[in-house]
Parts: structure tokens; sequence; C-alpha cells
């Protein structure tokens, strides 16, 4: 019997950890699905499709822009302090994960303004005509646009494995201390954001290339859940125990239920069938894999701060 | 270069919760929250029970983890190893909140990470901090653990004693003294 008495109940400590909220999943959501955005983006840049009428590029770095800024604005109200928000910017912490995050969204947003100046929506170029003589000069430049795209590679990759990372290094908590969390958070942005992509996408060929894209993601999804659960159970003791809390524990239900078979099953199979023709594409499929990628944000962010050396 | 730590004796130590006071006036730790409290762990399968009596803190660890995750350098070591934070530099990011295995932190109703500071203030004048100062069973020592002429470092070497939580690999500067000498 180990039975431990502790006289601390401090707020947002005890009995168990709960200091972040529905915030930080939300912007951990939010980052994730434009860092998927952004790998589609520099995708199609790359490969030349923003010259095609019905591409999908003209509606992406808008987007992106405003569902990064909703997140940002989560992260900022999840602040306790929120008049020193600007301390993120006065310093570079190089140990610091978040201090890395905080510089590449920076850099994320001259990123986008540049992507949304090379496919100027219409309504911007009426709000502002004289943008679309620079944006004529710059699709000019073939080799400025897949510089771009580039650009929006590395950074949408840098911006979805910053999100996992921004967990996996707090080892207080042993149901992030795992470095396949990056590359599952990466994973689970790519196969939100195919799908977001999926719905929003005009062209027939775009949703059917994303729709077999987003297929890939979610097999894949499925493959490094199974590996951060293996490295889990074989891992020490405090990490067997936090790992419990999804096999058997309080967390089992949410987890498999709504991250597993709705968010990335019953979708697989659903897009799946649409492929190959046989059911019609249905933005239903999309939908489940968005509202599991957000649920695994909480689920994860929750069930992290439950678990614990004690 | 000094290295403060404490080093507390669980064979004496009766959970008063005197030291959990002196905090809170010395510090005016606001209502409901404490820097340092007491943890009682029983262990064993009866009749064969142990029970050890701990005040606990932060650990002022030599490898602080607070201290690495820190987005904007508020947490930071200073003087002799005491791991502070600047208020006027913390968001509220809590991030080392997160960080931290012993759950040493709280959000201050100002709006920064809190924490014990070894009463940095009293030390700074040659003064205990103030847990230690009050306590009846004069069970804490504080010192610098990196003189081996100081009572502590000569307490730490001649008594059996553990950290809490030491394969968290953060180097914790607290150490509870246990029953027994080192041989």
């Amino acid at each position: 019997m180990l039975e431990i008495t502790n006289t601390r109940m401090n707020h947002l400590i005890d009995p168990s950890l709960h200091i972040w909220g529905w915030e930080i999943p939300v912007y951990l959501f939010a980052g994730g699905m434009v860092a998927g955005m952004m790998l589609i983006l520099g995708f199609f840049f790359f490969k030349g499709r923003e010259k095609e009428v019905d591409c999908v590029c003209t509606n992406l770095p808008l987007l992106s822009i405003i569902i990064l800024s909703l997140g940002m604005f989560a992260l900022f109200l999840d602040l306790e302090y929120k008049l020193h928000v600007f301390r993120f910017y006065t310093t570079f912490i190089i140990t610091s994960p978040m201090s890395w995050g905080s510089w590449i969204l920076i850099l994320v947003y001259p990123v986008l303004a540049v992507s949304l100046l090379l496919r100027l929506p219409k309504f911007v170029s009426k709000l502002i005509p004289k943008l679309e003589q620079y944006s004529n000069k710059l699709k000019s430049n073939r080799k400025l646009v897949k510089s771009v795209g580039i650009l929006n590679m590395v950074l949408g990759a840098s911006l979805g494995i910053y999100t996992g990372v921004l967990l996996s290094t707090f080892q207080a908590r042993p149901l992030w201390n795992s470095p396949i969390l990056a590359l599952l958070f990466l994973v689970s942005g790519l196969s939100v954001s195919a799908a977001f992509v999926h719905m929003i996408a005009k062209s027939v060929y775009e949703r059917e290339l994303l729709a077999k894209a987003d297929n890939a993601f979610l097999v894949t999804e499925l493959f490094v859940i199974f590996l951060f659960i293996i490295g889990m159970v074989t891992s020490t003791k405090i990490h067997q125990d936090a790992i419990a809390l999804f096999l058997g524990g309080q967390y089992t239900a949410v987890f498999w239920i709504f991250v597993v078979l709705m968010g990335i099953i019953i979708p697989l199979i659903i897009q799946s069938l649409a492929i190959s023709h046989k059911i019609k594409h249905t933005p239903l499929a999309p939908i489940f894999v968005i509202i599991g990628g957000l649920i695994l944000r909480f689920v994860i962010v929750s069930a992290g701060q439950y678990s614990s050396w004690y | 270069m000094a290295r403060y730590g404490m080093a507390i004796d669980t064979t004496k130590c009766v959970g008063c919760m005197d030291c959990v006071v002196a905090c809170k006036t010395e510090n005016n730790v606001p209502e409901g929250l404490n820097r340092d409290w007491i943890q009682t762990i029983v262990n064993g399968e009866f009749p064969n029970l142990t029970m050890e009596i701990r005040s606990e803190r932060c650990n002022h660890c030599t490898n602080a983890p607070c201290v690495n995750c820190c987005p904007t350098g508020a947490s930071h070591y200073d003087g002799g190893g005491i791991v502070l934070v600047h208020h006027d530099l913390c968001t509220g990011c809590k991030a080392c909140i997160a960080s931290c295995p012993y759950d040493a932190r709280f959000i201050n109703p100002e709006g920064y990470a809190d924490k014990c500071t070894f009463c940095v203030h009293r030390v700074e004048e040659g003064k205990d901090p103030a847990c230690i100062s009050v306590c009846p069973t004069y069970c804490m020592t504080f010192g610098d653990l990196d003189d081996p002429n100081s009572e502590i470092s000569k307490l730490v070497k001649s008594r059996n004693n553990h950290t809490v939580l030491p394969e968290a690999g953060t180097s914790p500067n607290i150490y509870y003294l246990i029953g027994g000498n080192n041989a």
C-alpha cells in the first residue's frame, strides 16, 4: 500500500493539474490545421496549380490567416497576464519550445500574406485594385512562386511539429512525454486540413486528390497512434500508468469512440467507398475527421495534465 | 558560487504546518494558495507500515525544467542557484507549471507564476527562510551545499537521505534526512 496525503490545495493544480482548459486544445487544433493547409498550399504552388482557375489556392491563404488568428486569440485568452503578451517577442529562449513556436507563428503570417497576393481573391482585388498589379508581377516569376511554395511547406511542417513538441517536452507529464506526439499532431493536422480543403475545393481533380491524401493521412495516423501506445506500454511504470488512461482508464471511451472510431475509421471507410465511386462524396466524412482532430487535442491536453509522476 | 539547498529531517518533522503558516505570513501568499505544504506518505502492509512526513516546496532544481521551458526568461536562476520568477517578464502562460513534476508552482491572482523563493530577501540579510526560523522541532537546515564545511553539507554527507523524484532528472536541492547514518 502507498498512501499519499497532501495538505496543498492550490487553484488549478490540485487535486490534479488542470491549468489548461479549452483554449490550448483549440489553439493546437488551429495551429495543426493551418500547418496542414500550408503544406497543401505549398504543394499546389510548387506544382504550378495556382494557374488553374478553380484552384483552391485562392481561398487557402486567407482562411489560414483567419483560422490561425482565431487560434492565437484562444492562446491569448489563456494567458494569465495578458498585458505581458509582447514579452514573447522581446527575447528568444532556445530551450523553450513555446519561444520557438511564438517566432514560427510570426514567420507564418508574411508567407501567408505573400501567398494571398499570388492568388488574390476577387473581393480583395476589388477592395484594393493596386494589389492586382503586384500580384501579376509576382505570378509571372515562376521561381518565386515555387520558393513561396517551399516556404509554405517548410513553415507548415515546422508549425505542425511544434504543436506536438510543445507538449512532448514536458517531462513532468508522462502522457505527453513521447517524441511520437509531434508526429501524431503533424499527421492529424494534415488529415484535418485535407478533409477541410476537400470540403471547400471546387475542382474535381483536387477533391479526388485530397480525399485520397486524407485517406493516406488517416491510415498513417492510425499507425502513429499504435506506435504512441506501444511506446508508452513498453516504457517505464509512470508511462504505463499514463497510457492506462486510454486503455481502461477514464479517457478510454472518449478516445476510442470519438478520436479513433468517429475521427479516423468511419471517415476512412466512407472516403474509400467514395474514391472507388461506390458512393458519392459526402461532407460527412470530412466533418467527422475535423471533429475527431479537435477531440484528439482536447483528450491529449486533458489526459496529459491528469497524468503525473505520483 | 554557492548552491543553496535544504535538508529536512523527516524523523523530527511532526507535520505541524508552522512552516506553511510562516511562509504565508512572511510572503503575503494569497488566500487558498500555498508555496509550501505537508506531504505524508504511508507505505507498506499492515502491521509493517512506515510513515514519512515531509515539508515540501519548490526544489530549486539544478536542472530546472521550469527555467528551460519559460518562453520569456521570466523563470531564471538567481544567485546561489535559487529559482525565481521575474514578475514583469511573466506572461502567465503556465508552461512552467506544466513542466514541474512537483507541482510546486501556481498562478498568483495578479497573473504571474508564483512559488517558493527560499525567502531570498531574508537570505540576502543573512537570515534563514521563514519556514526554518519557526520550525518547533528544528528539523530544517538551510545552507550552501557546495561548501563542504556548511552544516547542511555535513548533514547530507553523514545522514541517510533522499530527494523527491530524482528519476525526473531535475537534480533537486532539497534533501530529506531519514533514519540512520551513512556508512
